[in-house]
Parts: structure tokens; C-alpha cells; sequence
């Protein structure tokens, strides 16, 4: 035994080894699903999958990309939240401390930007793809309105992302957007039989997302909390919903 | 099954493992596409305009692109349809799909005769109508949300002459009652030739014994739905070759 094979099993023998990986590496039929089960990562996969899971031209891979531009989305952004303070009289000279001063600030933010409109061409594409296979069909009618919720959470992740550089295109983009809000019917103090429920400026449909009567300061920290925290935390629940909603009722493909 | 299946000496089972198969493909096409992503994201910055100046409004204010469709569809209905209900409706309409659908075929697999009218409506919903106001709003919308080509600079003196009339007023009600009135019937005749024809539409191509099985509650909703799509594109053609402004209008709602 030379000496590197000896170094080699002295390292994949040892106690602290063994402790965390609880399988070879050999190409058998056991370690191959032993890589999927042992792996809380990989365990989002069933150990097995039907053959039309793995076809791009099935799939176009849609699903998965979804998810990882989330990912991006995440890591990019929680570099950005070290620079970024929700607060009116800062978050603007923060945008531009970002571009300019901090290290790959500019990309980022660039990444983050990216990958989040990706994200959205991304998730209609694959509600297209499931469509096309028919693969909200039984028994995957529940999944399909899982997905829908997350196609929501999507927009809205990326329209409560829109506000924060707090510059004109989007405070404005986003005033555009809310200004709907106020013509809910009921609940939106410009909406239809608004008067029969008491909805004005300062208290309906609007203000509750504004946090006030119009966008400011409170509007900014109320979006930087829902794209943080909230909806990410609500997707995430979701998403796990989603994929485990895929495991129980299998990769759809045509019947054997 | 898997009885006769080996009999026939077919496949039981399709399934690969997972790791190396799967795995392998998925870190492969993320890899491209981080790569992609990083070269996109050092060759094109993300925008940023001057600080947020809430009374110096920009002309035209435009929505996140995703959004704009919903924008461009304000041109043809009051906020509180084209933002609220219309949206709503969309979100409820995506989510009963797998509920109204008793096509068995077309499960796991493309095939566009199997379900020929199920993808021509998707088709139909995504493509022609939500795509296509996106491009509208986002290429062809300037100043005062006027068209423009998107070669055309964007002139913000630009007139249009306003000369959209209500329905009522064309058809030569003056009467405020009347005119009301008329434009309920209108909607009102809208949703019943809507659905009459939605059923025997239904009837020609997929049949009686379809009906049936399809049943009255799928039937209402699919329909209404349906109609309430074709509403769009009943609303734009009425706008953009009689210049109908409102179909119904009162002083809580106008259509």
C-alpha cells in the first residue's frame, strides 16, 4: 500500500469521516440512492425518477431554474440587506454607496435585478410547460394551485423589491401599480360603493398597503419588510409544498 | 398491470436513479445559466434614476413590465375592473383549470390534437391577450399613454382628439334612465349570447354525452370565465372601431 492510498483510508476510515458521510463513493446501485436519501439537499428528489424528468426538451427545465434564481435572489440578497437601510432620507444615498463604493456592489444588485425578472419569465414559462403536458391533471390538481399562489408570490416578491432604491422610476412604477388598490370595489375609497362602506383616502384598501394615505417613508419600510421577510418566508412554505407535492405524486409523464 | 405488462414483455418501469442522472443535468444547465447570468450582470447595470421626488411626476408613469398589461388594459376598463376584478379573476380562473378539464388525454405528454381547444384558450388567455398587452404597454405606450412606434420620439405636446362617446349616446339615448337602462341590457344580452353560444359551441365539437359528463357547475364556471376573457377583446374592438368609451354607465359603476 503506497502511502497516499494509506493517507487516503486513514482520512475515509477515521471516526470523524464516518460521522458525516455515510456512504462510498463506489458506482453501485445502493450509493446511488444512498446519495439522493443520505443528502437533506438532494433528498428534495425522489431516489428514482421517471425517464421524462430528466428530458430537457420534457421539461425545459423550467421548474428547477425557477428555483434556482430564487436562490440567486436570496444570496444576492441578503448581500445587499449589509448595505441597505429601508429608510427614506438613507436608502437612496445607500443605492448609490452600493454601486459605487462597496466591493461587487454594482454586481450584486445587477445579479439581484436579473435574476428576479428571470425568475418571472422563468415561472410563466413553466406554468406554460405544465400546461402543455397536461400535468395539472389527476392527481396533481392541488399542486397546479400551489403553483399559482407562487406564481403570485413571485410578482408581488418582485413588485415590493421595485420600491426600495427609492429612486423616481420606482416610486412611481409602484404608485402606477397601487394606485388599483384604491378602486376596489368596497374597499378602495375611489372604487365602487366605496361610500356605503366609509372608505377615504387615509383609511381603505390602498392605505393598508401604503401604510398611510400615500407612498412615504412608512410605504418603504412596510415593502422592505414584506419582500424580506414576509413572502420569501410564505414562498418558502410553499415551495416546499410544491416539491413535496411532486415527490408524493410522481414526475408526470405519458402512462407506461 | 404489471402482469400483463411483462407478458407483453414491456417495460414496468421507466424510472432512472436520480443521482447520477438527474442530478448531473440539473447542475449542469444551473451552471450555464449562473454563468449567464454573472456575464449578463457585468455587461448591463440595473437602473437607477434620481432620488424619489413624489410631486415631480414622470410622463408616462409606467408599472413594472410585468404589470402592464394590466396598465394597458385600463385603457379599456375603470380601475376597479381592469385592476381588481380582471386580475382576480385571471388568478381564479388559472387556479380552476385542473377542476374543469375532465379531458383524461394529453396527462404527462404534448399533444396538441388530444386537447386541441384546452391549449388554443391557454393560448388564447397567456398569449394573445396577456403577452401581447405587455409588449403593447412596454413598446408602444409614451406620454399621455398615447401610441407610439418605438422608433417615434416621444412627443409629450402630442394631441389626440378625445372623441370616444358612450354606447347609449350612440345609439341615441339622452335620457340619463334610458341610458342606464340601455346598457344593462346591453351587458346583460352580452353574457346570455356569451354563454348561449359558449354551449353550443361546447355541443358541435365535443358532443352531448360530453355535456353531461362535463356537467352544470363545470359548464357555469368554464363559461363565465370564458365569456368574461372575451370580454377584453369585445371592449377593444367596440373602443378602437367606434370609439365606445362605456357600455353601461351610472353614478357607482361604469362598464
Amino acid at each position: 500500500m503506497s502511502l497516499l492510498d494509506k493517507i487516503k483510508s486513514d482520512i475515509v476510515e477515521s471516526h470523524v469521516w464516518k460521522a458525516i458521510f455515510r456512504h462510498g463513493y463506489e458506482d453501485t446501485p445502493r450509493n446511488r440512492v444512498m446519495m439522493v436519501t443520505a443528502n437533506v439537499f438532494l433528498h428534495l428528489h425522489p431516489a428514482k425518477v421517471r425517464r421524462h424528468a430528466v428530458r430537457m426538451r420534457f421539461t425545459w427545465c423550467m421548474g428547477g431554474l425557477t428555483f434556482l434564481m430564487f436562490l440567486v435572489t436570496v444570496v444576492t440578497g441578503i448581500y445587499l440587506m449589509f448595505y441597505y437601510r429601508p429608510v427614506a432620507e438613507y436608502a437612496y444615498a445607500d443605492m448609490k454607496y452600493l454601486e459605487f463604493d462597496m466591493p461587487f456592489g454594482m454586481l450584486m444588485r445587477n445579479m439581484h435585478r436579473w435574476s428576479a425578472h428571470a425568475m418571472i419569465v422563468f415561472v410563466w414559462l413553466h406554468m406554460f410547460r405544465v400546461f402543455l403536458t397536461g400535468s395539472y391533471k389527476p392527481p396533481r390538481e392541488f399542486n397546479w394551485i400551489v403553483g399559482v399562489l407562487l406564481l403570485v408570490l413571485t410578482l408581488l416578491l418582485s413588485f415590493t423589491g421595485y420600491l426600495l432604491p427609492w429612486d423616481q422610476l420606482s416610486i412611481w412604477a409602484v404608485t402606477v401599480g397601487s394606485n388599483m388598490a384604491r378602486a376596489t370595489p368596497l374597499l378602495g375609497y375611489e372604487g365602487p360603493f366605496a361610500d356605503f362602506v366609509g372608505a377615504n383616502p387615509i383609511y381603505d384598501a390602498r392605505a393598508f398597503l401604503f401604510g398611510g394615505g400615500e407612498i412615504g417613508p412608512h410605504t418603504l419600510l412596510r415593502f422592505y419588510i414584506l419582500h424580506c421577510i414576509f413572502i420569501p418566508l410564505v414562498a418558502s412554505i410553499l415551495m416546499a409544498v410544491h416539491f413535496w407535492r411532486i415527490r408524493r405524486d410522481g414526475f408526470s409523464g405519458p402512462s407506461l | 398491470m404489471a402482469e400483463a405488462a411483462r407478458a407483453k414483455n414491456l417495460p414496468v418501469d421507466d424510472k432512472i436513479h436520480t443521482w447520477p442522472h438527474l442530478v448531473r443535468g440539473e447542475f449542469l444547465v444551473a451552471l450555464f445559466v449562473v454563468v449567464v447570468l454573472t456575464l449578463w450582470s457585468i455587461t448591463i447595470d440595473a437602473p437607477l434614476e434620481e432620488p424619489a421626488n413624489p410631486t415631480r411626476t414622470p410622463n408616462p408613469s409606467k408599472a413594472p413590465w410585468y404589470f402592464l398589461g394590466l396598465q394597458e388594459m385600463l385603457v379599456y376598463f375603470d380601475p376597479w375592473n381592469a385592476g381588481v376584478v380582471l386580475p382576480s379573476l385571471i388568478i381564479v380562473g388559472l387556479m380552476v383549470i385542473p377542476f374543469v378539464d375532465i379531458n383524461p388525454k394529453g396527462n404527462g405528454y404534448y399533444c396538441f390534437k388530444d386537447r386541441k381547444y384546452e391549449i388554443l384558450t391557454f393560448f388564447l388567455g397567456f398569449h394573445v391577450l396577456w403577452v401581447s398587452m405587455i409588449i403593447i404597454g412596454t413598446f408602444f405606450r409614451g406620454p399621455g399613454w398615447n401610441l407610439f412606434w418605438p422608433w417615434q420620439r416621444w412627443d409629450p405636446h402630442k394631441v389626440v382628439a378625445l372623441t370616444n362617446v358612450d354606447l347609449p349616446y350612440l345609439f341615441g339615448f339622452r335620457d340619463y334612465w334610458w341610458s342606464a337602462a340601455f346598457g344593462l341590457i346591453v351587458i346583460g344580452a352580452y353574457f346570455v349570447f356569451g354563454l348561449a353560444a359558449f354551449y353550443f359551441w361546447v355541443l358541435k365539437v365535443k358532443g352531448r354525452e360530453f355535456l353531461e359528463r362535463w356537467g352544470m357547475v363545470r359548464f357555469m364556471i368554464t363559461a363565465l370565465l370564458f365569456v368574461l376573457m372575451l370580454s377584453l377583446p369585445a371592449k377593444m374592438f367596440l373602443r378602437l372601431v367606434f370609439n365606445v368609451k362605456y357600455i353601461l354607465v351610472t353614478p357607482w359603476i361604469n362598464v
